[in-house]
């Protein structure tokens, strides 16, 4: 245990992991109360097509991925204020393209993708400093947000027709939100990749909502989870030589499994029992 | 009294239709002012010109002297039911409190003393202070439809527009309910929209019938009234919106 931490790489996956727990943790949380996994699955699929552009054009994949995942993000932001019917849709295509764009840029692209393989399925033991500065400013920038605009994003989250009347710019603070969400799941896409960036985002969210009212407590219980599962999944699939991203993802489906579980039999306790209902 | 809300000769089409026709009416403050119509009548559009969520195709529309954009800050909306999400993870305290919002500087907003105590105030009136802390997804419909009168009432609006407010209220709350709206006359003024025709004319001091038209009658005098003003809306509204108790009432007592 304590040999291992001698390492750098595993000291910076750990602090990839904690960066990326508390930055999921909000956002996720966000994500999971207004409902918008799906479309963060079209954003960090859309980043894909960042990424083949960036190798294409011979600039840092991660810069292309951030472009395309706040264009993709703010495009469907717009839609979704003005024709929500189209959403969907609209989700379901800007997924495929975005991996379709990645695809052809990278068959374009003479020799082989190195680091190919680690933004479709994450590597966090392989996550460079000069990634783990970005992350860090990412964070910060997003705690800064999230607590200047902590009343506002609530009132807009719960109702986007009151918090018009109340003359707050709905548009942009959705926008901001959309935004926030998009270089949140660039972060994630380092750590587990981006086809499993939307579990990550929104499982330790979903577990704290079963024990939270609040969505200032739901935040912190969620970044507490997140940091339980990205350390769980580090250690162990060191151990056990498995890809990291995978394990991450499965302990936390295991935990969201074993929640819904306990809240199931909790329930089930007190039909019994009606007087603690 | 003055002008609260003022719309002259009003259009509005909703995805290319059009729901309002030649729309006018002015409400004072300290009037309580129903609007009864069938589903479909155009009532919720009529609510949301006057808070500028809508913008009217043709005519005219003025709160307190201004546009509805410039002046819906002095108005309190109460929203239909069923627009909300109840398994949002926020407190009755929390969501009321936000009604507080619309006079702040946005950015790193806290809440003063002054906004807690006047949130304090209003659910003390609507008799729900001691569920505060409570979750709105642990409320029962009564609990959360008053939370949402609470939200309207903390930003101390001139006027308090209702769309259905008594959809989920069971029926001696309900009394209660329009006891409190009544009350609430005195300092402004009140707009409902609903399509319960019951209980509204027993405290309203103008009664209106809309579908697509409306159709005005500047007294709000009880249920005689009422029902003389339910005639001369289109046939389709006694048939499809108003209870049927009425209906019969109307083929009873004949054409005047």
């Amino acid at each position: 245990m304590i040999s291992i931490m001698a390492f750098e790489f595993f000291r910076n996956a750990l602090l990839a992991g904690l960066l990326a727990s508390v930055t999921c943790g909000i956002i996720g949380t966000y994500v999971v109360v207004k409902k918008l996994v799906a479309l963060s699955g079209g954003v960090s699929h859309a980043a894909f097509g960042g990424i083949g552009l960036g190798y294409y054009a011979g600039f840092d994949p991660v810069l292309g991925a951030i472009g395309f995942s706040l264009v993709s993000a703010l495009g469907m932001g717009m839609v979704s204020l003005r024709a929500k019917q189209h959403l969907d849709t609209l989700i379901g295509a800007i997924w495929a393209i975005g991996m379709a764009i990645g695809i052809l840029f990278i068959s374009l692209t003479p020799g082989y993708a190195p680091d190919l393989f680690s933004f479709l399925f994450g590597n966090i033991l392989l996550v460079p400093v000069g990634d783990l500065v970005i992350m860090a400013i990412l964070a910060v920038m997003i705690v800064v947000v999230v607590i200047a605009c902590y009343q506002i994003f609530l009132t807009v989250t719960f109702d986007e027709e009151y918090a018009m009347v109340l003359d707050i710019p709905v548009e942009i603070v959705t926008l901001l939100l959309l935004s926030l969400v998009a270089l949140t799941v660039v972060m994630l896409i380092r750590i587990v990749g981006i086809i499993l960036v939307i579990a990550l985002l929104t499982l330790p969210a979903a577990i704290s909502r079963e024990y939270c009212s609040h969505l200032k407590n739901m935040m912190v219980l969620s970044v507490f989870v997140g940091i339980l599962v990205t350390t769980g999944g580090i250690f162990l699939s060191y151990f056990l030589d498995v890809p990291s991203g995978a394990t991450i993802i499965l302990i936390a489906a295991g935990l969201y499994g074993l929640v819904l579980i306990e809240r199931g039999l909790r329930k089930n306790k007190h039909r019994v029992n009606p007087g603690n209902a | 009294m003055t002008e609260a809300i003022k719309l002259d000769h009003v259009y509005a089409e909703i995805a290319g239709q059009t729901v309002l026709e030649d729309i006018s009416l002015a409400v004072n403050t300290r009037e309580f002012y129903a609007i009864i119509g069938p589903n479909g009548g155009g009532k919720t559009t009529l609510v949301k010109l006057m808070l500028g969520l809508i913008q009217p195709k043709k005519g005219m529309i003025k709160v307190f002297g201004g546009t509805p954009r410039e002046n819906r800050r002095m108005l309190g909306y109460v929203p239909q039911f069923h627009t909300f999400d109840f398994h949002y993870p926020i407190t009755l305290h929390e969501m009321v409190i936000s009604g507080r919002l619309g006079n702040k500087s946005r950015v790193f907003t806290r809440y003063t003393q002054e906004d807690r105590r006047i949130t304090e105030e209003v659910l003390i009136t609507l008799g729900i202070s001691d569920l505060s802390g409570r979750e709105i997804s642990a409320l029962s419909g009564g609990e959360r439809q008053r939370a949402i009168i609470a939200r309207a009432l903390v930003s101390e609006p001139r006027a308090l527009l209702l769309d259905e407010p008594t959809v989920y209220v069971d029926a001696p709350a309900e009394q209660q309910f329009y006891n409190i709206l009544n009350s609430l006359k005195e300092k402004m003024a009140v707009i409902l929209v609903t399509h319960d025709i019951g209980v509204v004319s027993d405290y309203a001091t103008k009664v209106a019938c809309l579908n697509r038209h409306l159709y005005t009658h500047d007294s709000g005098e009880i249920t005689e009234e009422m029902l003389t003003s339910a005639y001369m809306c289109p046939v389709e509204l006694i048939a499809h919106g108003v209870p049927h108790r009425v209906f019969r009432k109307h083929t009873h007592e004949g054409l005047p």
